[in-house]
């Protein structure tokens, strides 16, 4: 009976990693072909599963290893909605540079269940396995094109980091471990609250650096541009996204739940990675030639931005859920918009390509002026929003002079985004650019939309949610 | 009796957004030979959008009751958290509309000839700057009125990076920039509001009382912002870039309409949400109000550039409008209102006016000119109208502004007055001598006799703008009866708060 309720608590996870396993079976008799069926297949497993995360219940299972709450749920849902539409952007992508293989969709869906374990884990060892599930797909993602040196290159990269840092991370969990006496995160709590012991805290420390190097927050962020420049764009437009909401998710319900008490030590911390990361992520954006490096670091300093939420406490919560989806919603979008230009068969990877955009292809234009805007936090676009709940939720935690840190942050990182507004609208056009394959145009336009106007609509729907959801988290 | 429309506050806010919009459509649904036919299309819908909105405006002042100091044509939706749909004007606002609205058809027939190229983006961006502008004074919750404050810099940017001069690109970028620092900081402020206070109503805020030791923070986070777009003296360095590179009419919404944003801003968040800050600056505002009317005016002098000189003129009486406004008292704050409605006017209109000759020889060098009263009788005529309006000759409606903020000012200290009266002074020898050396003394330039004098298109523009300066000049009580009642009530509360 326990053990029903668990699988019934479990049963999106349970939906993709049989699926994911069965398609794969089918994917090796198919080969490579078959791709497109493989990816329809993984895409129907997907949305099964999304739809089991919006209408599951909650409660916790498996001795308190696997909590399934408000926060996870939501989560589950956009990271597997996100995984999807990256299906449909790597299935054109491989099938046009002719490196269709049918293992994309399925690596996808694996560290996408990785993800859902994350945001669920309740103790450190379901933390560990979501985390490394999610990281090994991803490393072999970003390696995806073999025959590439840049991808071989940022797939090494990525999984010889990754695996340092994974190696700070379990250091932490095993002197968390044997100082606290237990794994499950509220155990970890009342270990220390009542005896507080410096092991701990060093633990805290070394977990804390390892979860900084997923999100990619500064000094861990090394390694993000090389990363986000030589991998398959379908990938980093996943590993800008997804990846990193699930490990913030896991950040704020290590700190909140298993230290609750231990505001104080741990919030130093989390605001000296999120003023770096933003300035790090202002600063060096303002030089990048590369528009996927640019975009690196625009998402360091939006991890500095997401960060702030978690420093905020439980009042950064729903800023955090809001922030991330809005914020998931840009980067797919600003990823489908460098997919969906090139000249001549060469892809757009220059941000000088762009220049006079407006007066040849002039539907991208707005497209790539409104997601601009957006991450720019230019209201009413949806970046606007993300940055209005996250530095709300820091100023009503108190943190007055890192919140007017990050907005000043925000207008040095305005420059670079009004570079690429500038090469489009003023410039002298630098040629005709192909047309764009259709999934990537249709994506790009939604994504737009989403931005505004779709997004006042959403908020009214998604801000009783998010509050919703995030009541009761960490307890 | 004019029947009562509903929802007309978003009506008038959103008609140029619904051209914009039209026109976009057209764009995409037309064949690409049709470039003409599509251009000349856009600019006809933009003027009867611009048309349709200024009709809408008048019936909406005409249906205004002067008597009620509260808002008006309320629309109220809830959106989500502290946030709300909240729209209506009072007798502050409602005649910033009104202005906005009258500018830009005279903005639109500005550019009809004048741009040359991509005429259907030029017009979008105008259309949507007039419904971002509109929103700002017509919002009345505090992220609403956000949302159309920084969104207004969008249409800006491209507008003077698109069309503009040379220097389009830095001054662009510094315009944009500039901006943005200021604004930021009014947005934290405007996050620690709501987080206090709960709701992000601009009515309810204006009667929360905020702690005594955070005004001075949020006072300075709001100023951060409207001092910048003022632009108030030492931070107005923008604002000469901006309007030099802007085409005509860029610079006749920079200076007629963005520019008043900042008093705006004053009036509505500064004097009634902090009093007890605005009274303890109040000392600093008036030096620096004071520095702007005697520094710009003499900085003014020394231009080459009319452009430049007439925005440097800009700041300087941007200066009466501070000085009006923290002088606190009902004359000051009404004269502030004032002087900004009339130098939208005026300077609007003297911006046309470079732009005639601009469009005509391609130059703004005040040295390239001189004798146009003999080549363009007309012209010259029209010039020395606005002229002796931005000096503040009585008869014309900057006299009425400028004496009213100097009483004002007077009241809350004579030295004030004093120094401000000199700008006067100055501000007459810098326009003065603007206007002798382009129009009297010989035509040394043998090119200025290659173009005509006014074209009707020309004439049509500049009539309201003339009628609206002598009426406003000799029947101020247009304006005055309008914003009374809600002038009133800003001064007494904020009387009241730092009296008692």
């Amino acid at each position: 009976m326990d053990f029903n309720l668990a699988l019934n608590l479990a049963l999106p996870e349970v939906i993709i990693a049989v699926s994911s396993l069965l398609i794969l079976v089918f994917g090796a008799f198919r080969g490579d072909k078959g791709m497109i069926s493989v990816s329809a297949l993984c895409g129907v497993a997907l949305i099964a599963a999304a739809f089991a995360a919006a209408f599951s219940h909650q409660g916790a299972a498996f001795n308190g290893s696997f909590i399934v709450d408000g926060v996870a749920l939501y989560a589950k849902v956009a990271i597997y909605i996100a995984a999807v539409f990256i299906i449909v952007l790597g299935q054109g992508y491989f099938d046009r540079i002719g490196a269709a293989r049918f293992e994309f969709p399925i690596l996808i869906v694996l560290a996408a269940l990785g993800m859902s374990m994350m945001v669920s884990a309740g103790d450190l060892i379901a933390l560990y396995v979501g985390l490394e599930l999610q990281s090994l797909a991803l490393y072999v993602l970003a390696a995806f094109r073999r025959d590439d040196a840049k991808s071989s290159e940022a797939g090494l990269k990525y999984f010889v980091l990754g695996a340092l840092s994974s190696g700070l991370l379990l250091y932490g969990a095993s002197l968390i471990y044997g100082f606290a006496g237990s794994m499950n995160f509220h155990a970890i709590a009342q270990s220390a609250t009542t005896n507080l012991n410096v092991g701990l805290i060093f633990g805290l420390v070394f977990l804390i650096c390892g979860l900084a190097f997923k999100v990619s927050a500064a000094p861990f962020h090394m390694w993000t541009p090389d990363v986000y420049e030589g991998a398959p764009t379908p990938v980093v437009a996943f590993a800008a996204g997804a990846p990193k909401f699930a490990a913030m998710v896991l950040f704020a319900r290590v700190l909140q739940t298993g230290f609750e008490a231990q505001i104080d030590q741990w919030r130093q911390v989390i605001l000296v990675l999120a003023v770096l990361s933003f300035v790090v992520g202002a600063l060096g954006g303002l030089m990048q030639k590369d528009f996927k490096r640019l975009l690196a670091y625009s998402s360091i300093a939006n991890m500095g931005y997401a960060l702030l939420a978690i420093a905020a406490g439980a009042v950064g919560i729903p800023a955090l859920l809001i922030f991330f989806v809005l914020y998931m919603v840009d980067t797919l979008g600003l990823f489908t918009v460098q997919m969906a230009l090139s000249r001549k068969g060469e892809p757009f990877s220059r941000i000088d390509s762009l220049a006079g955009l407006s007066k040849t292809n002039m539907p991208m234009t707005i497209v790539l002026t409104i997601l601009s805007l957006s991450v720019l936090g230019m209201p009413p676009f949806s970046g606007f929003w993300g940055k209005y709940f996250v530095f709300g939720a820091a100023i009503s935690a108190h943190l007055w002079w890192f919140a007017a840190a990050g907005l000043v942050a925000s207008v040095v990182a305005a420059f670079y985004y009004l570079r690429i507004l500038k090469l489009m609208w003023f410039d002298a056009p630098a040629g005709d650019m192909d047309k764009s394959p259709l999934e990537t145009r249709w994506i790009a336009y939604a994504a737009a939309a989403f931005s505004f106007p779709l997004v006042i609509v959403f908020l009214i729907y998604v801000y009783p949610l998010a509050q919703s959801a995030a009541q009761g988290f960490g307890s | 009796m004019i029947p009562a429309i509903p929802n007309l506050l978003s009506l008038i806010t959103f008609a140029p957004l619904f051209g914009a919009v039209v026109i976009l459509v057209l764009r995409a649904l037309a064949r690409k030979d049709d470039e003409a036919v599509i251009a000349k299309n856009a600019k006809w819908i933009s003027l009867w959008t611009t048309l349709i909105t200024l009709a809408l405006s008048v019936v909406l002042v005409a249906g205004f009751n002067r008597s009620n100091p509260g808002y008006q044509f309320e629309e109220h939706y809830q959106w989500f958290g502290p946030i709300s749909y909240h729209m209506g004007v009072d007798g502050i606002s409602i005649l910033f509309v009104l202005l906005t609205a009258f500018l830009m058809p005279l903005c639109i027939l500005a550019s009809w000839d004048s741009i040359k190229e991509r005429i259907t983006e030029y017009m979008i961006a105008f259309l949507l700057l007039e419904t971002l502008v509109i929103g700002v004074f017509t919002s009345l919750d505090l992220f609403l009125f956000y949302i159309f404050f920084e969104g207004g810099l969008v249409p800006m940017f491209l507008i003077i990076g698109i069309w503009g001069g040379k220097e389009r690109i830095y001054a662009s970028y510094k315009f944009f920039l500039y901006t943005l620092l200021g604004s930021v900081l009014m947005l934290a402020a405007m996050l620690y509001m709501v987080g206090v206070a709960g709701t992000a109503d601009i009515p309810a805020l204006s009667h929360f009382a905020f702690a005594r030791e955070v005004q001075p923070f949020l006072w300075f986070a709001f100023i951060a912002s409207f001092a910048v777009k003022l632009p108030m003296w030492p931070v107005h360095t923008w604002l000469p870039d901006a309007h030099v590179q802007a085409p005509t009419a860029g610079s006749v919404m920079l200076a007629g309409i963005l520019l008043k944003l900042g008093g705006y801003g004053f009036i509505r968040f500064n004097l009634p949400m902090f009093p007890y800050a605005s009274e303890m600056f109040a000392p600093l505002m008036m030096g620096l109000s004071v520095i702007a009317i005697v520094v710009t005016s003499l900085i003014a002098f020394r231009q080459t550039d009319m452009k430049k000189l007439i925005a440097y003129s800009s700041v300087a009486h941007m200066g009466f409008v501070t000085m009006g406004i923290f002088a606190g008292n009902q004359l000051g704050v009404q004269g502030a209102v004032y002087q900004m409605i009339s130098h939208g006017v005026i300077s609007g209109a003297l911006f046309l006016c470079v732009g005639v000759v601009y469009d005509r020889w391609h130059t703004r060098e005040i040295a390239f000119y001189g004798g146009l009263t003999k080549l363009m009788p007309h012209y010259a005529f029209v010039f020395l109208l606005f002229t002796m309006a931005n000096v503040g000759l009585p008869g014309t409606s900057g006299f009425i502004g400028e004496i009213t903020t100097m009483v004002g000012a007077y009241k809350w200290g004579t030295w004030v007055a004093f120094v401000a009266t000199s700008g006067v002074i100055l501000s007459a020898v810098y326009a003065l001598t603007l206007y002798k050396r382009i129009m009297f003394g010989e035509v040394h330039n043998e090119a200025l006799k290659k173009y005509p004098d006014l074209s009707v298109r020309e004439i049509i523009i500049f009539t309201p703008l003339i009628l609206a300066t002598i009426a406003l000049g000799v029947y101020p009580a247009f304006v005055f009866d309008i914003t009374t009642a809600s002038v009133d009530t800003v001064v007494a509360t904020y009387q009241t708060v730092i009296g008692g």
